[in-house]
């Protein structure tokens, strides 16, 4: 067999005159099925169609080692440039502390009213900023991670689950600093502080379906990440993290009700509320003053922990749903 | 060049495949012999009647940055000054079977890279609905960069992750990985350091060697071996090979006609987002070569 015998036997159909029209296929099977005929009869599936929801959850659930590698790599490349490298981690609650302490306990002298105010104040602030940074780094998970989504496939939302758990890790670390404040400030070790962790959880939870969702917006329009953090501070001025909202809105008697309900119902400050409920003890007191203190400072509305419960099941399966209908168009950029 | 080829059915020099020494001819009967094989297997991608649009920005005066521009556009309520439709692919249908390894040739801009993003299902899924493979496509391209500020070694372990491999499976196959790719060869730490200090040579070395770890169904390679140096084009072209004598399809976009001539039985010759011509790699390069010479 010669060579140029072989290439007069294929079977193939090849023109070296090219037309304007584009060729159709050689294949014998392609003629007498057409193209969707034979996807079905070798069961090939549609390029990049994304699966249901829960097939798309089994697919995270496959790539849960990428996630969490992932996010490891990404919380420990955080501080490669720096000398003190990973000693940052827990320099930053620390500093942060020492920041608000000075600020707030020596340089105003001020707690606003509000008793136990160092524990109350870093309670707000390390939980506030969970959420903060989850949808401030989610907002720009896509976008910044182009490359690696136009490389490989793997399902998209491992990015944003992956950002949140970034922020989990240094969360707990704060949380260590927090326990180290509590008890330096007095108060006593208790069971109520197992508590914390389911509250974690649902937090965990809703930040994650913060992420997703703000991380579909910022794919779509990239200006997200420039608006995000003036909704975000609006935000944190609304969820009572330096001062008592309760206790400002008892000032203002022509709050409306409803807006009274809503703020009470804002979910990072239940979130705040439920855990500084399990770290600060409120101390038999006759005082009037001080019993109206600590019952604006600790307030707690009715059913928190199923409050607390819906919220993260809302949001969470709102923003997976949301980001999982978009997944085909994330690697486009 | 190819003429001469062609001409001497009683070839004399030897082409060294997998380590075996075959003559021009023995090369082409091998090769007829594959694509007889192949025709017969079942179908990993097919293309119906591809059309694939992208909106670009910019190209005209007005620019996405300029603020009163925005400003403007916003006001007048109108769409993007500079949003134009560029019809990308145009309508191609084609059948890829197990054991094929297919190269895309083509002048700059024909649409070949487009093609693999389709077919990798990068596109949006309305814009490609003619396309349907089996499995998950993996594309590797030239331009794909992992993650820069980490190290090769962490890149190599997330790479393998986001294929679906388990750890156990990494930890035995990191170090063929590694010696694959040849990155450590000159100095023993090239692995250990952050990727961006990496040339575009070790870079794609790297990506191509993580890539090949897996046995994939459908594997797009763009334009990735054209970085590399004499041995590790030789490696990577055994390795591509191997895969399909796995009864995987490779896709080779490569702007090296000789390395198209050495890797791929079959060739699809784009021009403007048309098939020109499609079959035997030797014929679609010879016709592809004498067009874009004059």
């Amino acid at each position: 067999m010669s060579g140029t015998q072989t290439v007069a036997a294929e079977p193939e159909r090849t023109s070296a005159d090219p037309g304007s029209e584009s060729l159709p296929p050689v294949d014998p099977e392609f003629h007498e099925l057409g193209g969707a005929g034979v996807a079905a009869k070798y069961g090939l599936a549609v390029a990049g169609k994304r699966p249901n929801p829960i097939a798309y959850a089994r697919r995270l659930w496959v790539a849960r080692y990428f996630i969490v590698t992932w996010a490891t790599a990404r919380n420990q490349a955080l501080y490669s440039g720096s000398r003190l490298g990973q000693l940052w981690q827990v320099l930053t609650p620390i500093l942060n502390v020492a920041v608000y302490y000075l600020i707030f306990g020596v340089l105003l002298g001020t707690s606003r009213g509000v008793p136990d105010f160092i524990v109350y104040l870093v309670t707000g602030v390390f939980i506030f900023n969970f959420m903060q940074t989850a949808m401030l780094y989610g907002s720009r998970a896509i976008s910044d991670n182009l490359n690696l989504i136009r490389a490989l496939y793997f399902p998209r939302a491992s990015l944003p689950i992956a950002i949140t758990i970034i922020q989990l890790q240094q969360l707990l670390i704060a949380m260590v600093i927090l326990a180290a404040v509590a008890l330096a400030k007095g108060e006593p070790f208790t069971w109520h502080w197992l508590l914390i962790a389911p509250a974690l959880g649902l937090q965990f939870v809703f930040n994650t379906g913060l992420a997703l969702l703000v991380a579909r917006f910022g794919a779509i329009l990239t200006d997200t990440s420039q608006l995000l953090p003036f909704i975000l501070r609006t935000w944190l001025y609304g969820s009572g993290v330096f001062y008592s909202i309760k206790k400002m809105v008892a000032q203002h008697p022509n709050v409306p009700g409803a807006l009274t309900w809503i703020l009470d119902h804002n979910p990072p400050l239940m979130f705040i509320q439920v855990i500084r409920d399990q770290l600060i003890r409120v101390p038999a007191t006759t005082d009037p003053k001080a019993a109206a203190d600590y019952a604006n400072a600790m307030y707690v509305p009715a059913h928190a922990w199923l409050w607390l419960v819906f919220w993260a099941l809302a949001v969470g399966i709102g923003g997976y749903l949301y980001f999982w209908s978009g997944e085909e168009t994330y690697g486009r950029g | 060049m190819a003429n001469k080829k062609k001409a001497s059915s009683a070839a004399t020099d030897l082409i060294v495949v997998d380590g075996e020494e075959l003559t021009r001819d023995e090369v082409v009967e091998r090769r007829s012999k594959r694509r007889a094989e192949a025709a017969k297997n079942a179908p990993t991608v097919v293309v119906d009647n591809l059309h694939v649009h992208y909106k670009v920005y910019g190209g005209s005066g007005a620019t996405r940055g300029a603020a009163t521009g925005a400003l403007n556009r916003i006001i007048h309520r109108r769409k993007h000054d500079a949003l134009r439709d560029v019809h990308a692919i145009k309508g191609i249908s084609f059948v890829a079977r197990r054991g094929e390894s297919i190269g895309l040739i083509g002048s700059n801009g024909s649409g070949k890279s487009t093609l693999l993003r389709a077919i990798a299902g990068l596109l949006p899924a309305e814009k490609v609905g003619g396309v349907y493979t089996d499995g998950q496509p993996s594309l590797l391209g030239v331009n794909a960069a992992l993650m820069n500020d980490l190290s090769g070694e962490r890149n190599v372990v997330l790479g393998c992750l986001a294929m679906g491999l388990h750890p156990t499976e990494i930890k035995e196959k990191y170090q063929s990985i590694i010696d694959f790719s040849g990155i450590d060869e000159k100095s023993q730490n090239t692995s250990l350091r952050p990727m961006k200090t990496y040339s575009a040579g070790q870079a794609a070395r790297l990506r191509f060697s993580i890539a090949a770890t897996k046995l994939h169904d459908v594997l797009l390679i763009d334009e990735a071996l054209a970085t590399g140096d004499a041995g590790f084009q030789r490696r990577s072209e055994d390795r591509i090979r191997e895969l399909r004598r796995n009864a995987g399809t490779v896709f080779v976009v490569s702007h090296s006609i000789s390395s198209v001539r050495d890797i791929c039985d079959r060739a699809i010759w784009l021009e403007a987002g048309l098939i020109r011509m499609d079959g035997d790699v030797d014929e679609v390069t010879e016709a592809y070569e004498a067009w874009s010479n004059g």
